[in-house]
């Protein structure tokens, strides 16, 4: 899993819920399916539920990182409509 | 367009909702509607059209706010007394959402100006208060093959029913021609509670909205009435098409507009 393409890139850490995942859905219906979306957001409430919604979204959860700074970064493949 | 953070948090709840989404409110952006009556009816959709973030919105009326209009046109105020209702609506619509764009129409509509008024419209809201203005926005709405929400408030009841070209029938389909002059009081002499303008004129922009969507189903084929003191809604099914129907049936007899005599309200409903 080290060689996932990434397409996208989005940020959520300057926003709090529920505009965390409402950002996030804004950034991958951009996108076509199949292609990968790399959300960075804060530790906490956040992680606990944009990998959540996302796969209630029809999308597909492939990785999440955690970075030395507390933050992590969500790599999701954009399901079919 | 990308949307700005301002404009996630702001639409957060519309854009949650799997209806919506991004595609969605997008659609609500780049939409028109025009609403003709800055009255009772008129007040409530305007106000959640403009909340809602349809991108473009018209506003056709010549009167000016009256302190009896106060009781039930929310979408004016006590400073807004003597003001062109067009305005003060404008007004009230740029405070709540600065991506709305207000058009404002300063006249009754008639036969000499209504295609005119909703060739540009993606959607049409019946907010007036008389059988005149109802025809006619019927007729130029089938016509120029235009879906509209017409709606009615009376007392303590309401009713409304969509039209959209070749889905179902039209209002002259259903009522005809309007009733004798003097046969049916208007809201000036008959009287009607406030809160019936929110109740019906907020369904009236929840079809448009649902229009635009694209989504569930939209009150064709049906005359929804709301009677508040019984409590009780009831949709009416109508007949799929008139085909005798003067101005959508298969022979119209109607190919001009008609502007009908009618005493009117002073104030829009």
């Amino acid at each position: 899993m080290a060689d996932i393409n990434i397409d996208e890139y989005t940020d959520i850490t300057d926003v709090v819920c529920p505009v965390t995942f409402v950002k996030a859905k804004v950034a991958i219906e951009e996108l076509e399916p199949g292609q990968v979306l790399s959300i960075h957001m804060n530790g906490g409430e956040p992680v606990q539920n944009v990998p959540r919604s996302m796969k209630e979204e029809g999308h597909k959860v492939l990785k999440l990182n955690k970075n030395d700074d507390g933050t992590y970064d969500l790599i999701v493949e954009k399901g079919d409509e | 367009m990308a949307f700005t953070n301002e404009q996630i948090e702001r639409y957060s709840r519309h854009i949650i909702l799997k209806e919506v989404g991004v595609k969605g409110q997008k659609k609500l952006l780049d939409s028109s509607v025009l609403i003709i009556g800055a009255g009772g009816l008129g007040a409530p959709a305007a106000m959640y059209l403009a909340a809602a973030g349809v991108g473009t919105i018209g506003i056709a009326d010549a009167d000016e706010v009256d302190l009896s209009n106060l009781q039930r046109q929310i979408i004016h105020a006590t400073k807004d007394l003597g003001k062109a209702k067009v305005i003060s609506a404008k007004e009230t619509m740029e405070a709540m959402n600065p991506d709305v764009n207000v058009n404002t129409y300063r006249t009754f509509v008639s036969a000499d100006n209504i295609m005119e008024l909703i060739k540009d419209y993606d959607f049409i809201i019946d907010g007036t208060d008389n059988f005149p203005a109802k025809f006619l926005i019927n007729d130029a709405c089938v016509m120029a093959k235009k879906p509209f929400s017409h709606a009615g408030i009376i007392r303590f009841q309401g009713q409304l029913m969509t039209y959209v070209p070749g889905e179902g029938p039209c209002y002259r389909c259903i009522f005809k021609e309007p009733p004798p002059k003097d046969a049916v009081p208007t809201c000036k002499q008959a009287g009607v509670i406030g809160a019936m303008g929110g109740v019906i004129g907020s369904l009236q922009a929840m079809e448009a909205i649902k229009y635009i969507l694209g989504v569930g189903k939209l009150l064709t084929g049906s005359l929804l009435t709301y009677d508040a003191l019984s409590m009780e809604f009831r949709k009416i099914k109508l007949p799929e098409k008139v085909k005798d129907c003067p101005v959508c049936g298969d022979e119209p007899t109607i190919h001009q507009l008609i502007d009908y005599e009618q005493a009117e309200c002073d104030g829009a409903l």
